[in-house]
C-alpha cells in the first residue's frame, strides 16, 4: 500500500512540475526545437532544474543499493548503444516536435488538452502496443 | 534578462526532479513516462502494473487541480488530427525501440551520467530541430 501511495505522489508532483514548468504548452517545447526561428530557451531551464535533485538522488541510490521500499535499485544498463536506442531516439525526436508533446506532458494534459491532445495519446499508446511486433521483424533478436 | 517563464520553468523542473528522486529512493524504480506507460499497455509490466496505476493516477488528476490557479492553461495542441495522429505512433514507437524518453533518458540518464541516456537525449533533440525546420520553415505544417 505505502508502495502505491508514494506512487501516486511521485506522479503527482512530476505533472504538477510539468504544469507549473510551461512543458504541457506544446508551443513553448515547440519554440525550443526552433533553433532556425524564435527560439524558446525553457526547457533547457526545465531540464537543468530536474537533473539537479536527481544528480543527488543518484549518488545516494548507488551508495545505498536498496530503495526505502526494499526494491533494488536499478541496475546500470549496458553502456553500448544499439540499433533500437539510435532508430528509435530518431524517431521519437521526430514525433516530438511535430506535436510538441512527449509522453508525461501528454498523460498530464489529457483532461484538460480537448480532443487533440486526447488524439495525440491513443495514437502514442497505440504506437506502443505496436513497438514489440516492429521490433521482432525489425531487429535481429538478441544472441 | 531572465524572464518569469524560465524560473517558472526551474521551479517546475525541480518538482520534476524531486519527483524522481522520490520515486527512485522510496519505490526504486525509474521515473520514465514512456517506461511506465509502456510496459503497461503491451503487457510486460503487469508484474508491477499496480505501483504503474498508481503513479499514472497522480500524473493524470493532479494537474487540473492546479489548472485553476493559472489564468487559462492553454496546451496549444494542434488541431491537424492527421498530424497528431503520424507524431503520436512515432512518440510511441520511438520512445519503445528506445527504451525511454524525456524523462527516462534525459532526466534520469543525464543525472545517473548514462552513455545511453546522453546519446538518447542528443539524438532526439537532434531529429526534433531538424524536423521543426522541415515541418515549420519549409512545409510550413505546424
Amino acid at each position: 500500500m505505502r508502495r502505491l501511495i508514494f506512487a501516486a505522489l511521485a506522479g503527482g508532483l512530476f505533472g504538477a512540475g510539468l504544469l507549473v514548468s510551461g512543458m504541457v504548452d506544446t508551443l513553448k517545447v515547440q519554440g525550443w526545437l526552433d533553433v532556425f526561428g524564435d527560439w524558446d530557451p525553457t526547457l533547457a531551464f526545465v531540464l537543468g532544474g530536474a537533473i539537479l535533485p536527481m544528480a543527488l538522488a543518484w549518488r545516494w541510490a548507488e551508495r545505498r543499493k536498496v530503495a526505502v521500499l526494499g526494491t533494488p535499485v536499478p541496475a546500470r544498463h549496458d553502456p553500448r548503444l544499439d540499433s533500437g536506442l539510435v532508430i528509435g531516439s530518431l524517431l521519437f525526436g521526430a514525433g516530438w516536435a511535430l506535436a510538441g508533446f512527449c509522453p508525461g506532458p501528454a498523460l498530464a494534459s489529457i483532461t484538460f488538452g480537448g480532443w487533440g491532445g486526447l488524439v495525440f495519446v491513443a495514437a502514442m499508446l497505440a504506437g506502443m502496443v505496436a513497438t514489440p511486433a516492429l521490433r521482432t521483424r525489425f531487429t535481429p533478436a538478441h544472441t | 534578462m531572465i524572464e518569469p517563464d524560465w524560473i517558472w520553468g526551474f521551479v517546475g523542473g525541480l518538482m520534476i526532479g524531486l519527483a524522481a528522486t522520490l520515486y527512485l529512493l522510496v519505490n526504486g524504480r525509474i521515473m520514465g513516462a514512456s517506461g511506465i506507460v509502456g510496459d503497461l499497455v503491451d503487457g510486460s509490466g503487469r508484474a508491477t502494473a499496480a505501483e504503474r496505476l498508481a503513479f499514472l493516477a497522480g500524473l493524470i488528476a493532479v494537474p487540473p487541480l492546479l489548472v485553476p490557479l493559472y489564468r487559462g492553461v492553454d496546451t496549444h495542441v494542434s488541431s491537424n488530427f492527421g498530424v497528431l495522429i503520424a507524431a503520436g505512433l512515432l512518440v510511441g514507437i520511438g520512445t519503445r525501440l528506445a527504451n525511454g524518453c524525456t524523462s527516462g533518458h534525459g532526466v534520469c540518464g543525464i543525472s545517473r551520467l548514462s552513455p545511453r541516456g546522453i546519446v538518447a537525449t542528443a539524438l532526439y533533440l537532434l531529429a526534433g530541430g531538424l524536423m521543426m525546420f522541415l515541418a515549420r520553415h519549409l512545409g510550413g505544417m505546424i
